[in-house]
């Protein structure tokens, strides 16, 4: 199950990652022996196996009520980005 | 001895009696960690000052007449967990500079405990690992042999663990992580059930497996730590409604037998290929549970084979979701560029390592249009299978019984190049963890010199009864 450098290529742009041509030649190689391997799970027979099964966890729920959250936490959250008018700044979206 | 050499239990008793105060045990450990760590590396970090004043005031809570299992004992934990004002790294270079801004549920849990934080532990980066050897800082050493690795993901724990450093750390287990690590140190390593412990404030990787718990000494330490750490948590909507039982965890301590025990042997997890000296210990730890009244049952888990495929197919899918969210923007790691685009992917391709960098990909392909159904659902598919042959195999036998590893510790550097071998670490791990199942490791004897670990499984809540069992292989050694 071999992957081209093309699909690596690929995979990083969807994935946000620059990488080194060194990088993509690398990772051709180990994704492909990965996807080799793990490839082996389409010889699972799954006619018996179902979506639903989730096992014991059942949903767990909560009021959703709006909490004070403590507000030096809130400004040291804040303060380890680009801050602006109290909104974290960021590049050009459009 | 040396105080830091204590267990938790040892050093809770010494502690009522008056015989020795928190600020002498910690003084103790972080006396060690200046010994050994700049050899061992276990510690990213340590906040001495802190340190020493949460033990001051551990100090003052006993003289006022309190009591607990944790006040005043000295750990680590693992560098994934958030603690209020600590530098939280995840031993990645994406969190650069970046300072908790409050705590995890258990560091919270911890601290009204009275535990005292002396310092965070390395880490593959984001957990992704087997070794430690995938931390931005490097990797950690076995202390009970430098040229060999700790274990992963939580080996900096483990490590300082087994080093003395401390007397207890937490680690995170999403697919053997505490355990695995246990097994190479020599340790006890506790995996509770899924949604026993709150998540929250525990950097996400998997978080359908994930899971926070401890390294320590001894059986009975382990319980201790769980019976404060475990609890619903309204901030984890995973989190389990039902209440650990501290007493039945002493009883199960306590016990010196258990009459009709049936302990499970997966024929799939022994087979000829195994080490045959890993399977004679493992035979061994099977014989002192048969001394305590066992049975031993040959079981089989058909899908067992499957488990690591659906592991690194489920994991990394859930890693590329999981990490999208470190994009230079906000905090962390922030290098200028041209436009967006440019700046998420110069920042990430910086800041994530080669193992997270490899997940996020492999997630991003099992998730793609066109793979899905072949992968990320076929693997859903079969983490059912799983999860019905241990529902299965538990209609026949209260516990299984497995080795942790399939091999001890091994050297350091002897398959970084190998990513695949890396996963294969795993292969006794995995099924636990798919299925949210309890499971612990304890020390089972030595392989060439070095420990390795015995693996038990229990039903989902069922950590009273791990207890129960690995304290009879633990203590006829």
């Amino acid at each position: 199950m071999a992957i081209t450098q093309a699909e690596v290529e690929h995979l990083a742009e969807l994935s946000r990652i620059k990488l080194s041509p060194e990088e993509l030649e690398k990772y051709q190689g180990q994704l492909s022996s990965i996807l080799d391997y793990i490839s082996q799970l389409k010889k699972a027979d799954v006619k018996r196996a179902h979506l639903e099964s989730g096992g014991e966890i059942k949903n767990s729920w909560r009021p959703d009520s709006v909490k004070d959250w403590p507000r030096e936490e809130v400004e040291s959250a804040l303060k380890q980005g680009e801050i602006e008018a109290g909104q974290v700044k960021t590049k050009r979206v459009l | 001895m040396h105080l830091n050499e204590l267990t938790i239990e040892e050093a809770q008793l010494k502690l009522d009696r008056r015989e020795i105060t928190a600020l002498e045990l910690t003084q103790a450990c972080l006396k060690r960690i200046k010994e050994v760590d700049s050899e061992i590396k276990a510690c990213l970090i340590i906040g001495e000052t802190e340190a020493l004043k949460e033990a001051k005031i551990a100090d003052e809570r006993r003289q006022a007449g309190e009591t607990g299992p944790l006040l005043g004992i000295p750990y680590l934990c693992k560098d994934n967990i958030m603690a209020k004002g600590w530098r939280t790294t995840a031993a990645s270079r994406i969190l650069e500079g970046y300072i908790a801004p409050y705590d995890a549920t258990v560091i919270k849990k911890l601290r009204a405990a009275g535990a005292v934080l002396l310092g965070k532990t390395n880490l593959d980066e984001f957990a992704h690992g087997a070794s430690t050897e995938n931390s931005a800082f490097g990797p950690t050493r076995n202390p009970l042999d430098l040229s060999r690795v700790p274990g992963g993901s939580s080996g900096g724990s483990a490590a300082a663990v087994a080093a003395n450093m401390c007397l207890f750390a937490l680690g995170s287990d999403t697919g053997g992580s505490i355990r695995q690590p246990a097994s190479f140190c020599g340790l006890v390593g506790l995996k509770p059930s899924y949604g026993r412990v709150s998540r929250f404030g525990l950097l996400s990787m998997t978080s359908s497996t994930d899971v926070i718990g401890p390294l320590a000494k001894t059986v009975a330490d382990a319980a201790l730590v769980l019976q404060v750490i475990a609890g619903q948590d309204g901030l984890d909507a995973t989190s389990v409604p039902e209440r650990v039982d501290q007493d039945a965890f002493q009883r199960a301590i306590q016990a010196s037998d258990w009459p009709g025990l049936r302990v499970g042997w997966p024929k799939e997890y022994f087979l000829k290929e195994l080490n045959p000296e890993i399977r004679r210990r493992l035979e061994e730890a099977s014989e002192k549970l048969e001394e305590a009244g066992a049975e031993i049952v040959e079981i089989s888990l058909p899908h067992a084979q499957y488990g690591i495929p659906v592991y690194y197919i489920i994991t990394p899918a859930e890693i590329s979701s999981n990490l999208a969210r470190f994009d230079g923007v906000g905090w962390g790691l922030s290098h200028p560029a041209a436009d967006l685009q440019e700046f998420y992917k110069k920042n990430r391709g910086q800041g994530f390592g080669p193992e997270a960098k490899r997940r996020i990909m492999l997630g991003a392909y099992v998730l793609s249009a066109g793979y899905y159904d072949a992968y990320y659902k076929q693997a859903q598919l079969v983490r059912n299978l799983i999860r019905q042959d241990f529902t299965e195999a538990f209609k026949k036998v209260d516990l299984i019984l497995t080795p942790t590893a399939p091999h001890p510790a091994f050297k350091i550097g002897e398959q970084v190049n190998n990513p695949l071998a890396m996963y294969l670490e795993d292969i006794f791990v995995t099924g636990a963890s798919l299925a949210g199942l309890p499971a612990i490791s304890v020390p089972a004897g030595l392989v060439d010199g070095l420990p390795i670990g015995a693996q038990l499984i229990a039903p989902r809540l069922g950590e009273a009864q791990l207890f129960q069992a690995a304290q009879f292989i633990v203590e006829k050694r």
